[in-house]
């Protein structure tokens, strides 16, 4: 049965014409592979500067209001926790502390955050093996999960983390009692500490600088209703002096950086859609000049311009499906293949939307060949114009 | 015998820088079925522009035509689109064919537009091939053939589908005379053997020898017209060729 003249026609020429169609659909397949590639590493190092923060078991951060909700600039006094506690609606409150060091592991050493948080309060990560911190001066250690894999640590291991502090880097020996979930912090592998021990093993300017000087950066505040967020953070700032209170979201766009990355990284994959988008069309384009003649002679017998165009649109979407598909299945094979190190991440409804956008590429892209198929004269066929 | 084509005060006039050209200038004609007219003239005479009018595929500023009882002009756009392929024909100068279809898909594709691939049009799709001498050339693309193949291609089809008339604008322009004789020779037999109307438009009055009638024009209106045997083998041998500047 070839009762489908349009779908007959569409395929027939694709089939005849397989090295000029593969070429388009291999265009395609590297747009689709460059777009994913983008949006995962746009979703990837999202993630590893947003991801501690945006995983707090906390509806508000809570920073110094001069360090203008950056985490680094930010010093929080010790003190600072009770004032908050006392605010109507805060439920808990949890210094957080970060800073930066090494774990010795076989190899090279590898580069981590540590975070200092308050046992039983606000920071602390839920632990996917163990136990959580028994005491704020404990020797211990919650590992994320990329600590544990990139380093090779267990349970019970006893680790060597190392910081900076004034001209010697010091060695702290900690033990791990809990492994969390991936808790990225500066797009790092975290290594979280309690309060006191944290305070000790943190980088600072001299190891003598620790007497009554300010350790945490910020607050983590969860609240009695979490829907509450707005009032309590204007009740914060009325009754605390020097403070701003944020939700996470605010944040995490507030880490350096994190905005200009993912604003630039979606103005390419953008970019990418648009090239993908012009190419294509350009191709269909040329395609439909360079069969002007064909087109007219198949009017002049009497084709309609349904069938014209349902050929043509066959075609397009025929070319878009498969390179897109190939595309997908390059970039999620590309990602298995490449060192866990290179963060990227596919998010399934970021995949989804991509992949709907790339496959609209081809009848936008065609729409203006459809329609320059559409004008051709049936007249043409006898050399004539109108 | 019946008409299968007949035009009636025939006018097509183009506005060229404001002032009017008048292409085709009153004509008038009747075909009948069985018969094969030769359209002749200088270049420019309006042969063409006569034959897109006869194919509904260009609008006449005035007069009727209507084939096989029906008048074009009374038919909408995509009702005469409909005509064309059930009762017209078509063999063009050039790009004749679809490229990416072979020589069988190329001549059942006026089946498929017409939702009739039977499998006995499909035999009757060889056999006219067949007839032609593209027998062994069922599979080939158009590429792979000379280009006296594929006017062969283009008569099957515009046969296939049992038209009322077959139209041909200058079907042999692009072949040597030896093969543009044998293309001329079988479609003239095909025509008269299956009772069809056809008119075709040739430059080249040696094309002549095998059609019943020659109608000649000139500054867009028919000047001459030869109808017995003698004056159109006449004409065809070369004894009036003079009288039409070659171009
Ligand atoms: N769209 C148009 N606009 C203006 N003039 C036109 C148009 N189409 C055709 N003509 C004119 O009509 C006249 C007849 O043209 P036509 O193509 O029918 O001649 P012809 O007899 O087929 O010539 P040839 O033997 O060279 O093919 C010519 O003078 C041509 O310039
Ligand atoms: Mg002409």
């Amino acid at each position: 049965m070839r009762s489908n003249l349009p779908l007959f026609l569409g395929f027939k020429e694709i089939w005849r014409n397989k090295a000029r169609f593969a070429l388009v659909i291999g265009v395609v397949t590297l747009i689709t592979v460059l777009v994913l590639f983008i949006a995962a590493l746009s979703e990837g190092l999202g993630a590893g500067n947003r991801e501690y923060i945006a995983t707090l078991d906390a509806e508000l951060l809570v920073y110094q209001e001069a360090a203008d909700l950056t985490i680094g600039a930010s010093q929080m006094p010790a003190n600072l926790t009770r004032s908050l506690r006392r605010v109507e609606g805060v439920a808990a409150v949890g210094p957080v502390g970060f800073s930066t060091g090494s774990v010795v592991r076989v190899g090279e050493p590898l580069d981590v955050a540590l975070i200092g948080v308050q046992p039983g309060q606000p920071g602390v990560p839920p632990v996917r093996e163990g136990v959580t911190f028994s005491r704020p001066n404990a020797r211990e250690a919650i590992i994320d999960a990329n600590v544990a894999e990139q380093a090779g640590f267990k349970l019970g291991d006893l680790i060597t983390v190392r910081s900076v502090q004034g001209e010697d880097e010091n060695s702290y020996q900690v033990r791990v009692v809990g492994i969390a979930p991936s808790r990225k912090y500066g797009i790092q592998p975290s290594i979280m500490l309690p309060a006191d021990t944290w305070e000790r093993v943190r980088a600072k300017p001299a190891i003598a600088d620790v007497q009554g000087a300010p350790a945490f950066n910020v607050a983590a505040v969860r609240l009695s209703d979490p829907q509450q967020r707005e009032a309590v953070a204007a009740r914060i700032a009325g009754r605390v002096k020097d403070v701003v209170a944020v939700d996470l979201k605010t944040a995490y766009e507030n880490t350096p950086g994190y905005t200009a990355q993912q604003s630039t990284l979606s103005t390419q994959s953008g970019f990418t859609l648009l090239i993908g988008l012009l190419v294509i069309g350009g191709f269909f384009q040329i395609q439909a000049i360079q069969k002007i003649a064909q087109i007219g002679m198949l009017k002049a017998i009497g084709a309609s311009n349904r069938t014209v165009a349902a050929a043509f649109i066959f075609q397009v979407v025929i070319i878009t499906t498969i390179g897109v598909l190939v595309g997908a299945l390059a970039a999620f094979g590309l990602s298995l293949a490449l060192p866990s190190v290179v963060p990227v991440q596919f998010e399934p409804a970021q995949v989804l939307t991509a992949v709907l956008l790339l496959l609209a590429i081809g009848p936008i892209g065609g729409a203006v060949a459809v329609r320059s198929l559409l004008k051709v004269e049936p007249l043409t066929a006898l050399g004539l114009t109108s | 015998m019946a008409i299968a084509l007949e035009a009636k005060h025939v006018v097509k006039e183009y506005m060229v820088d404001g002032s009017t050209l008048t292409a085709v200038g009153d004509v008038s004609l009747q075909i009948a079925a069985g018969e094969f007219v030769a359209l002749v003239g200088p270049s420019g005479s309006g042969k063409t522009t006569l034959l897109a009018m006869l194919a509904g595929l260009l609008a006449p500023t005035s007069g009727q035509i209507a084939i096989a009882g029906r008048e074009l002009s009374a038919m909408k756009e995509a009702e005469r689109t409909r005509f064309r392929r059930e009762k017209i024909g078509f063999t063009f100068q050039a790009n004749n064919l679809v490229p990416y279809l072979n020589v069988q898909e190329n001549v059942e594709l006026m089946l498929q537009l017409n939702r009739n691939t039977s499998a006995a049009g499909r035999a009757r799709a060889k056999d006219l091939l067949a007839r032609l001498g593209l027998g062994q050339r069922l599979h080939n693309l158009p590429g792979q053939l000379s280009g006296g193949q594929q006017q062969r291609v283009a008569i099957a089809r515009s046969l296939i589908h049992d038209p009322a008339i077959v139209l041909a604008d200058e079907p042999t322009a692009s072949l040597d005379t030896e093969r543009a004789f044998q293309v001329v020779e079988t479609f003239a037999e095909l025509i008269h053997e299956e009772g069809r109307a056809g008119v075709m438009v040739t430059h080249d009055l040696r094309m002549c020898t095998h059609v019943d009638r020659v109608i000649h024009m000139t500054d867009g209106v028919i000047d001459r017209i030869y109808t017995s045997r003698h004056d159109i083998l006449a004409l065809a041998q070369g004894e009036a060729i003079h009288e039409v500047p070659v171009s």
